[in-house]
């Protein structure tokens, strides 16, 4: 199958381009985000997050892992610039600052329910992000579109939300995020409300998407396998209060496909990250 | 490539119902119409057979004659009622979208008015209708009428805007507000559609109680300057002219009913591709 081939490419490709030990400086000395020491505690008392700290390198794939209430999805709101923090700061050291000290983000978000507007079309879905900056609907036809042959849903521009699967919906989700494309794509548990065949596909297509769109990906999970399949590295979260417990590099090649899964280096991974997440819950 | 879609779209089983519609669609307005006609049948034999005094129940012939020679009088006095409940209609929609957008724009104001906005929902338009007439004078009854009805519509708009521009998905205000969306980009593409389902469902119940407000109205105005349906009615009691009566408050319901379809069928026009209300059932 096609995968094979592929698979024979994988080894030609070095892997420097993706991992941290990569000889291009400037990724390694300019984080995108830079989170540090970041708390959040809410007005009854509950700490979401106690002193965070973590950089986020270009071009990387990062994943937060963690039980339910951990901060993970905390985490990722917060570089998204949605809701405050207590104490902290978070650095774009790359991005521009306007006037009033404010980041110029450019992040895509998307969100474990696809969140569409299910008035529109896939193509005023997709372009929504567009109209807010507001760009003009013809001017970016081409762009719109392009984005969504990414996803694979070209043919599908004139379609209303709820004419499509729930795998579909999402491809609409993150092409909506891509749309703008952002230097960050935040993804929280975005394949988590689907079925365990469009997941494993969908998260194919998201290493192929990832390595087209040339974008770095945060993305918070509760899977184990899934962060191992597809992340560059791992950061293990613990609850109660949220914090970083320990984090992992999967040092391995790209394009990844489905014959990874089987091989005992990915079993390896999956212990180690296991274990980890074990020490973490017991904590 | 594996971006290709492999999964199921709904089309096939939409395509396979297609043929049911027609049928179901003929068989909504068939069984009413016999069911009708069955009625006004037995309406005139018992009318008939058990030989009733026109005085009391005019068989449907009488009704339809009487209808045919005060044609003149019925399609004037129709004039009147139907200026006096679209216009106020048309008021209500108007205002009570307008103030329902503006009661949700903040809290306070919202909390402020929103007890004196059910306090003129809850008093019977009776009870105030003598008051108004009297402020506005008997020279202008009409107007009275106009407000009356208008009190009546007003609410259900209101009411629903107001729900309607709440029940925006909380992701999408998310989605909204990472692309920095201002009020008025929020309120056009994301709350205004959002709501216009209650919209259309609150002006439905309106355009029916516009039709009541101004029946009622012109039942307590009484006699001289207001000349619709309503007065038809009284006049004709007062006669014992009780086919006249019969044949006036025809008009009224056919009345009534075409307002109900036209709204229904607006409805239908700006939700059929979207909103579950309008879908086809399709399975």
């Amino acid at each position: 199958m096609q995968m094979q081939s592929q698979g024979g490419a994988v080894l030609a490709i070095p892997q420097a381009l993706v991992t941290q030990d990569a000889p291009e400086a400037s990724a390694r000395t300019k984080p995108l985000v830079r989170m540090q020491h970041i708390s959040k505690v809410y007005s009854n008392g509950t700490v979401a997050l106690r002193n965070l700290n973590l950089d986020v390198e270009q071009n990387e794939f990062v994943s937060l892992l963690g039980p339910s209430g951990c901060g993970k999805s905390t985490a990722l709101r917060l570089v998204a610039g949605l809701g405050g923090f207590t104490r902290g700061a978070i650095d774009w050291p790359t991005s521009t600052y306007d006037a009033y000290g404010k980041p110029e983000r450019e992040v895509g978000f998307v969100f474990q329910e696809a969140t569409l507007m299910p008035w529109a079309t896939v193509f005023d879905n997709v372009y929504l992000p567009l109209r807010l900056k507001n760009m003009n609907r013809k001017a970016v036809t081409e762009r719109v579109k392009s984005v969504l042959e990414l996803v694979g849903l070209d043919k599908f521009a004139d379609s209303y939300p709820r004419e499509l699967s729930g795998g579909m919906k999402m491809r609409v989700s993150i092409a909506r995020a891509l749309v703008t494309q952002p230097k960050l794509l935040l993804m929280d548990e975005p394949f988590a409300a689907l079925d365990e065949i469009t997941r494993t596909k969908l998260s194919n297509d998201l290493l192929d998407i990832w390595r087209k769109a040339q974008c770095t990906v945060m993305f918070v999970t509760h899977s184990v396998f899934e962060s191992v399949y597809l992340s560059t590295r791992i950061v293990v979260m613990a609850a109660r209060p949220g914090r970083i417990v320990g984090e992992l590099p999967i040092d391995e090649p790209y394009p990844r496909d489905p014959s990874f899964r089987m091989t005992p280096r990915y079993s390896a991974h999956c212990r180690e990250v296991s274990s980890l997440l074990d020490k973490a819950m017991n904590s | 490539m594996s971006l290709e879609n492999t999964l199921p779209l709904e089309g096939e089983a939409a395509s396979d119902e297609a043929q049911t519609p027609p049928r179901r669609a003929l068989l909504d307005r068939l069984l009413p119409t016999i069911a009708g006609l069955v009625f006004l049948l037995g309406w005139e034999g018992l009318v008939r057979g058990y030989n009733i005094s026109k005085f009391i129940l005019p068989p449907p012939s009488l009704i339809f004659t009487t209808m045919i020679a005060q044609r003149d009088a019925l399609l004037r006095s129709l004039q009147f009622t139907a200026t006096i409940s679209l216009s106020a209609f048309c008021l209500a929609i108007v205002s009570g979208v307008t103030l329902g957008v503006l009661l949700t724009q903040s809290r306070t104001v919202e909390r402020t008015f929103w007890p004196y906005a059910v306090a003129m929902q809850v008093t019977p338009v009776v009870a105030i209708a003598p008051l108004i007439i009297i402020w506005v004078g008997l020279d202008r009854v009409w107007l009275a009428l106009l407000i009356l009805a208008w009190i009546v519509a007003f609410f259900p708009m209101l009411s629903n805007t107001a729900i309607g521009m709440k029940s925006a998905d909380h992701g999408l205000i998310n989605v909204f507000d990472l692309y920095g969306a201002s009020r008025w980009k929020k309120l056009r593409y994301l709350q205004l559609p959002s709501a216009m389902p209650f919209i259309l469902a609150g002006a439905r119940i309106s355009s029916g109680l516009s039709v009541i407000g101004a029946v009622v109205a012109e039942f307590v105005a009484g006699s001289g300057s207001a000349t619709g349906l309503a007065y038809m009615i009284i006049e004709s009691g007062t006669m014992l002219n009780i086919p006249r009566m019969f044949s006036a408050l025809t008009v009224l319901s056919l009345f009534g009913l075409t307002i109900w379809h036209i709204t229904s069928a607006v409805q239908r026009k700006l939700l059929s591709k979207w909103h579950e209300s309008e879908l086809k059932q399709e399975n």
